[in-house]
């Protein structure tokens, strides 16, 4: 029994933890067991690589300070990862998850040109090129997966405009650079020696050409498609370090690179399911393309209201329904929304939040900021399992949600986001919409709800607006 | 700017445009008030009621006072003499009956005044704050069901008693517009059974909702598009006439409440109709004044029939309970003087652009503006109208044999793969990668929705074991690649241990409730 050995059965028992801990975080009750597990499985996975790579590195000149080195890299990555886990605000979590996709992009790009320097040491010409081959896709998956959560990065946290970028023929540069991307691959496998400066130049322009085709496929993506973004540059990290388990012939890699990549791209599929669009024209950047009809259509009045008189509504009522969206994140209202719940079920209302899967920039997102709020979950539903109850609510708060909320996507078929499954709180009898203007959603859709005969409207920002009403309430 | 208050001038009326409470929003738009003196007397609302307010801004004055203001707000149309009284460039707000009375727009225009019709406001959602023909219709449907109570010989409520079984009074209102609602929700308040008919079938779902019946007739109907209810076809006078007396010989009260603007009210009772009613039965006619919807019915009277049926034929329903439709009246000139005064600063501006200023006015600087182009108000199913919009194929969902193709397609792509790979090894991982793609998908496929943020950030955690392949890479003599690899950890460490870490913050702050 060799070391050698030990790691790889510590590798099986690291793929098993990390398969352990995605069921584990299928529940709330084993949410966090998974966790642990999935800790427990790196821990095995980078004690078992250390040991092996110390053990196996006797050849190397500096031995003692290329070792100090690695674990000073390890050290301070820790130290900054977990700096950054702790001051992240909740609502900037999308944010910092698609910059911590950009990391494990940038390093796979990183491996796959050491795979490409170290050459290979196999002697059969065709292992050579399936090396050589390895090499380029793996630096091509992570470079799009780098470039890509980048934008993707900016674009959440506000930095970029969120509108999508419409270069003519976008579809002909996604599918032009993929072409380009197989001829350069190609020519790159076919080289018979790799240790040259043209070899280098090759992969060089393989590089910048994925590093463009990242930025621009998730450049062309609107902000309101962001959730669905995020979870497909989930899935491309994972492939990315699929690509480098099969450059190094690390099964761990593979298992582990395959349960993300795949898990990630189920579940953007089923937010895509979720807004009714189609996943491959998400991917391809092909939303917002469709304009809707003359927006110029007269909806009539909104009427507004005041939060004084919100408060009597709500006092009055048996049971009220709250649809969060992005704005409450954005203004930071869960607090006060957790306060009025509070008050709410003290006085024996029955209060219930019902999510939309595609609220907030994040999926989930709206649940995890609700949590931060000590809201306990159990109130909190989906879609699915309060739009029939919404008949017989009395008051539906809207609290910085419009697309998910707008009739529009069940009734009028030329609306672009027709056929969206949307919560139909339009079917309570009081319906309060808080919002900032009556300016339009992410999609750029008017919504009717808000010229409904029993909807009222309540100007301003969110956080403010509802604890003027948990002071009227007193 | 000084708006004038004028004590009415028509016979009987006891209404007035303002009460102390609108003249205080009034003030509150930057308006003085000046209030005829015995104006609200009959509304009670005397002039002490205005003495008491801001006397900066409100006073109570004489008729030459009043009429010399630069804005006149009264309820009737002003008559020829009140006309002559307005001073050139004066702006009159009152009802005017613009279609009915040429002469009246005639002479304002003689006067060089600005004349805005409350009677004339367009029937649009928005206008509705403005609408005084629904506000004084609400109140005239109530006071129908009191005039009609106050003249049955028995109670509306039905009870069983130790004197016996009282049946409850029976109903029968014709027309659901503002009036005829109100007259349904007061008569089932207090009791009675109450059936109603439109000849809009749309409106069944409103009278429903207010508690009474609604009586079909079969029949075709042309959707109402601006709100009014149009004169029915001789087919369909036909077809409702045979209804009308059925239910009119079973009730005990009738209220009837059918206008068409701008022409005589549509004759519903016929005389064989109401003689075949029973002996104590009450007719209200709310369309008297336009010559009545029942036969017999005397504007401004009471008749007995000889069968015993009494026909009121009040004229003055609103007018009957004037405090409470002054009130209404005045907070409507309110609403209407908010939309003319955007500014709050006491200056009225008119703005042609909006259909509802456009319509009101009737004479602007001596110059005839009726009638104004036509609203079309949405009562109307709108998409009938709008142009048919491209509907999207739904898409259809893939057949189970594609899906069975695609699968066995990617088996047998599968195959290929492993068929070609060279070497034991990459035969291996291929093996691996495809059975972690399964697992994968299986284990994420059963994932609660409010779980998805922190499943999200694990699978990032945890795709960071790149970290283990740049380790790897770590024992070389070359020194750039050994730069890479260092780059390559410190980026994946950040990953793995920020990763869990947020997440573990996340997962901690899930609570169940209590």
């Amino acid at each position: 029994m060799d070391i050698l050995s030990i790691t790889g059965a510590a590798y099986i028992v690291a793929a098993l933890l990390f398969i352990l801990s995605l069921a584990g975080l299928s529940k709330h009750e084993s949410a966090k067991n998974g966790l642990t597990f999935g800790i427990v499985g790196m821990a095995v996975a980078l004690v078992a690589t250390v040991a092996a790579v110390i053990d196996g590195s006797d050849f190397v000149d500096n031995r003692g300070l290329v070792i100090a080195l690695m674990l000073a890299a390890v050290a301070v990555g820790a130290a900054i990862g977990l700096w950054r886990a702790k001051i992240v605000e909740m609502t900037g979590m999308p944010e910092l998850i698609a910059m911590l996709h950009s990391f494990v992009g940038l390093a796979a790009v990183a491996i796959g040109w050491n795979g490409h320097i170290l050459g290979s040491h196999e002697s059969m010409d065709s292992l050579v090129n399936i090396h050589e081959a390895e090499v380029a896709i793996g630096i091509f998956i992570g470079a799009v997966t780098f470039t890509g959560s980048i934008v993707a990065n900016l674009k959440l946290s506000a930095k970029m405009k969120s509108a999508p970028l419409m270069l003519p023929g976008k579809n002909l540069i996604n599918v032009g650079s993929l072409v380009l991307f197989a001829i350069l691959t190609a020519v790159y496998v076919s080289l018979d020696t790799h240790d040259n400066t043209s070899a280098d130049i090759l992969l060089g322009v393989l590089t910048v050409l994925a590093l463009a085709l990242g930025w621009h496929l998730v450049a062309s993506i609107g902000g309101g498609d962001m959730p669905v973004v995020v979870s497909m540059l989930n899935s491309y990290s994972g492939w990315a370090a699929a690509a480098s388990g099969f450059l190094l012939g690390n099964d761990l890699l593979i298992v582990t690179g395959a349960l993300v990549g795949s898990s990630g791209a189920y579940l953007s599929y089923i937010m895509c399911k979720a807004m009714n669009r189609s996943f491959i024209s998400v991917i391809a950047g092909g939303f917002g393309i469709e304009a809707g009809p003359a927006e110029d259509k007269d909806y009539g009045e909104h009427r507004e209201i005041q939060a004084d008189a919100v408060a009597e509504l709500l006092s009055g009522a048996s049971s009220v329904v709250i649809t969060p969206g992005y704005g409450m994140a954005v203004a930071q209202a869960q607090y006060p929304v957790a306060d009025l719940t509070a008050k709410l079920r003290a006085k024996g209302v029955d209060v219930r939040f019902g999510i939309h899967p595609v609220a907030g920039r994040l999926p989930g997102h709206m649940n995890v900021l609700l949590a931060e709020a000590k809201l306990p979950y159990d109130i909190v539903l989906e879609m699915d399992e309060i739009n029939d109850d919404f008949g017989d609510t009395d008051v539906v708060l809207v609290i910085g949600a419009n697309d998910t909320v707008n009739p529009a996507a069940s009734e009028d078929p030329s609306s672009p986001i027709a056929g969206m499954p949307v919560l139909e709180v339009w079917n309570a009898k009081d319906v309060i919409v808080f919002k900032r203007s009556m300016a339009a959603g992410y999609a750029g859709v008017q919504n009717p709800l808000f010229f409904r005969e029993n909807s009222q409207m309540l100007f301003g920002d969110a956080k403010d607006r509802v604890e003027d009403i948990v002071k009227a309430l007193g | 700017m000084l708006i004038g208050i004028p004590r009415e001038s028509k016979q009987g009326e006891t209404l007035v445009a303002a009460t102390a409470k609108t003249v205080t929003q009034l003030t509150n738009l930057g308006y003085d008030v000046i209030v005829e003196s015995g104006a609200g007397d009959l509304a009670d609302q005397p002039d002490s009621a205005f003495t008491g307010l801001d006397d900066a801004k409100v006073r109570v004055g004489t008729t030459q006072e009043v009429w010399a203001a630069d804005v006149v707000v009264k309820v009737n149309a002003p008559s020829d003499e009140e006309i002559g009284r307005l001073r050139k460039g004066a702006t009159i707000i009152s009802m005017m009956a613009p279609g009915r009375s040429p002469e009246l727009l005639e002479k304002l225009q003689a006067q060089g005044v600005t004349a805005l019709a409350m009677d004339a406001v367009p029937r649009i959602s928005r206008a509705q704050s403005m609408d005084v023909l629904s506000s004084m219709a609400n109140v005239a449907g109530y006071r129908a069901v009191v005039e009609a109570a106050h003249e049955f010989g028995r109670m509306f409520t039905g009870q069983v008693t130790a004197a016996g079984k009282i049946p409850p009074a029976r109903v029968f209102v014709v027309g659901a517009g503002v009036a005829g609602l109100a007259a349904i929700g007061a008569a089932s308040a207090m009791g009675a059974v109450v059936r109603a008919f439109d000849v809009r079938p749309e409106v069944a779902e409103q009278v429903e909702s207010m508690g009474a019946q609604f009586v079909h007739v079969d029949m075709e109907q042309e959707v109402s598009s601006d709100g009014y209810a149009k004169e029915m076809s001789a087919a369909q006078v036909a077809a409702t006439a045979a209804m009308y007396d059925e239910e009119a010989r079973a009730a005990d009260i009738v209220i009837t409440t059918a206008l068409i603007p701008g022409r005589p009210a549509p004759s519903l009772l016929t005389a064989e109709t109401v003689a075949g009613m029973r002996n104590g039965s009450v007719i209200v006619d709310m369309a008297a004044a336009n010559g009545g919807n029942a036969a017999g019915t005397v504007a401004d009277q009471k008749v007995v029939t000889a069968n015993g049926v009494t026909i009121l034929g009040y004229t003055d329903l609103a007018g009957r309970l004037a405090a409470q439709t002054s009130q209404l009246y005045g907070t409507n000139i309110v609403n209407l003087l908010k939309l003319l005064t955007p500014e709050k600063d006491g200056q009225l501006g008119l703005d042609f652009d909006d259909v509802v200023q456009r319509g009101i006015t009737v004479v602007h600087n001596g110059e005839g503006m009726w009638p104004p182009p036509a609203v079309t108000v949405s009562a109307a199913p709108a998409a009938a109208a709008a142009a048919p919009a491209p509907v999207k194929e739904p898409k259809a969902p893939m057949a189970a044999g594609t899906k069975v193709g695609l699968v066995l397609g990617g088996i047998g792509l599968f195959w290929l793969v492993n068929a070609l790979a060279p070497t034991d090894e990459l035969r291996r991982h291929f093996t691996v990668l495809m059975l972690s793609i399964v697992i994968g998908y299986y284990v994420i496929g059963k994932v609660a929705h409010a779980l998805h943020t922190p499943l999200m950030s694990v699978t990032n955690a945890i795709s960071g074991v790149v970290v283990v392949g740049a380790l790897l890479q770590v024992p070389s003599n070359d020194n750039l690649v050994l730069g890479l690899s260092l780059v390559a950890i410190l980026l994946a460490s950040i990953n793995v241990f920020g990763g869990f870490a947020v997440t573990r913050r996340m997962l901690s702050m899930f609570s169940k409730g209590a």
